[in-house]
């Protein structure tokens, strides 16, 4: 490789260390966080939550979390897409979807 | 009609001479689209699974796209899995053809070689095939009826080779080969059974150890997964000739990368793919027997491209005449043209290389268009660098 220009390495695995037919041991999300490219979240106002559970029935990625006693479901951020369905769900209208900042 | 049983020549069609070496190949797992273009070759091997002579999986799906997911299911799961297309189903199945390859899955497919719409046409020609060029799988020309049932029995063995675990598309020229009767001497069964035993891998689905295939593979190692992939396949092309060899060893019929006739001196050396070479290699012999200097390379291995033994084969001519079946649109040379000239660029002794293409969309190939091919060659001017291309017998 000529090295008197630069270029950007971005990669992120050697080819040796691929495993054959780039398989993986399941559970690799728990590693990776997949929720990074979301352009909104979703903020609860605990104050008008009624506790109904239709955001964790409707989220599609299956990240909120019930908070039993608490009587709330919180949402994981780390894996949260930013789609909106739980705000457009929400029969009381206490989830808004708030811009991220870069 | 019930299954071959003979170790003499039998008369019988190409394509369920195809299936009847899958049977003895023991597949355990066909799936495929049956209606047109499809070949005999899926036909038959329905009749087989239907009689109970083949203990097979046989799943009829509802398209050729719809075949190859299918066979990479069952691949996965860890089965011999077996799928044959042809024309506008290859490219129906394209999609998913270009997947198997990086799944690393040893599924053999057989591709009756026929022209692509449109005009609408499924006669003979390369334009379905070398349309996936680049797809990763390993691909061999048989070009006769025999050369296709060994193949089809050796496609297995190099697929599933420890060292390979890549697909393997077997080409055969559609109708001039899967739909002709010619004799065959089919391989023993007990015989293959010893050069092909029964398919084991871990590279499999398996409950004991689980493992997800089909990732996503972003900008940070899709570069690497690529590349690993060619290297895959590139790292195929020694075991190919190693079980050619074995092949050769335990039926007696030898196999090569690169096979040659009548080199030795030839000034002009022809370069075809597929069954033309047959006829071709009649039309070196009558070009010989009037003292032209003329001979012949057929390339059984397109991918991985047999670099070294290409090089090898043509050294010392001064002209190759390499023939196409397909048409580059916007470009002037069609596919084997464009590559053998990349690779003879830098060699020293370059020859100069002219391209042919004809036999389009099931046109006949005669003798004659060998000749022709070799006359221009030789009218051709004095400066070594300038080929000639030409489309033989298009009326303009």
């Amino acid at each position: 490789m000529n090295k008197k220009v630069d270029i950007v390495m971005e990669a992120a695995f050697k080819i040796s260390d691929l495993p054959l037919g780039f398989t993986a041991k399941p559970g690799t999300t728990r590693k990776f966080k997949t929720g990074d490219w979301r352009s909104a979240r979703p903020v609860l106002d605990r104050a008008k939550c009624v506790y109904c559970g239709f955001c964790y029935i409707y989220c599609p990625d299956g990240v909120y979390r019930d908070m039993g006693a608490e009587k709330y479901y919180q949402v994981d951020l780390d894996y949260c897409k930013g789609c909106g369905i739980c705000a457009h769900e929400c029969p009381k209208k206490c989830i808004q979807m708030i811009i991220e900042e870069v | 009609m019930s299954s071959i049983n003979s170790t003499k020549p039998v008369g019988i069609e190409v394509s369920l001479a195809i299936a009847e070496a899958v049977k003895l190949a023991e597949v355990e797992v066909v799936a495929a689209y049956p209606i047109t273009p499809q070949t005999h070759i899926v036909e038959h091997l329905s009749d087989l699974v239907a009689n109970g002579e083949l203990n097979a999986e046989y799943v009829p799906v509802e398209s050729e796209h719809s075949a190859l997911s299918a066979c990479i299911g069952s691949s996965a799961a860890g089965a011999r899995t077996f799928t044959s297309t042809s024309s506008q189903g290859l490219m129906l199945m394209a999609e998913i053809v270009f997947i198997a390859p990086m799944l690393r899955m040893p599924i053999v497919m057989a591709v009756a070689n026929r022209a692509i719409s449109g005009p609408l046409n499924i006669w003979n020609d390369h334009s379905d095939v070398m349309s996936i060029r680049d797809c990763g799988w390993i691909q061999i020309f048989a070009e006769t009826g025999q050369e296709a049932t060994d193949l089809s029995i050796i496609a297995f063995r190099i697929a599933e080779d420890k060292n390979v675990m890549m697909p393997l598309i077997l080409n055969l020229d559609g109708f001039t080969l899967s739909h002709f009767i010619e004799p065959i001497i089919f391989p023993e069964a007990d015989k293959v059974k010893k050069f092909l035993p029964p398919y084991e891998t871990s590279h499999k689905l398996d409950l004991n150890n689980p493992l997800s295939f089909g990732l996503l593979g972003g900008p940070e190692v899709y570069t690497e997964a690529r590349r690993d992939t060619d290297l895959a396949l590139l790292n195929s092309r020694s075991h190919v000739q190693r079980i050619f060899d074995e092949f050769a060893g335990a039926f007696g019929r030898q196999y090569r990368l690169v096979e040659t006739y009548k080199t030795e001196g030839a000034e002009t050396i022809i370069v075809t793919i597929g069954s033309i070479s047959e006829t071709a290699m009649s039309a070196v012999d009558e070009m010989r027997a009037v003292g032209e200097k003329v001979g012949l390379i057929h390339i059984r291995l397109w991918r991985p491209f047999p670099v070294v033994e290409f090089r090898a084969a043509v050294a010392g001519a001064k002209n190759l005449a390499v023939v196409d079946r397909h048409i580059s649109m916007g470009f002037p040379e069609g596919p084997v043209g464009t590559e053998v000239r990349a690779l003879m660029y830098h060699e020293k002794e370059r020859p100069r290389i002219s391209n042919y293409v004809l036999g389009l969309g099931g046109r006949d190939v005669t003798r004659n268009h060998f000749k022709y091919i070799v006359e221009q060659v030789k009218s051709l001017g004095a400066d070594k660098r300038q080929g000639g291309y030409e489309m033989v017998g298009v009326l303009e």
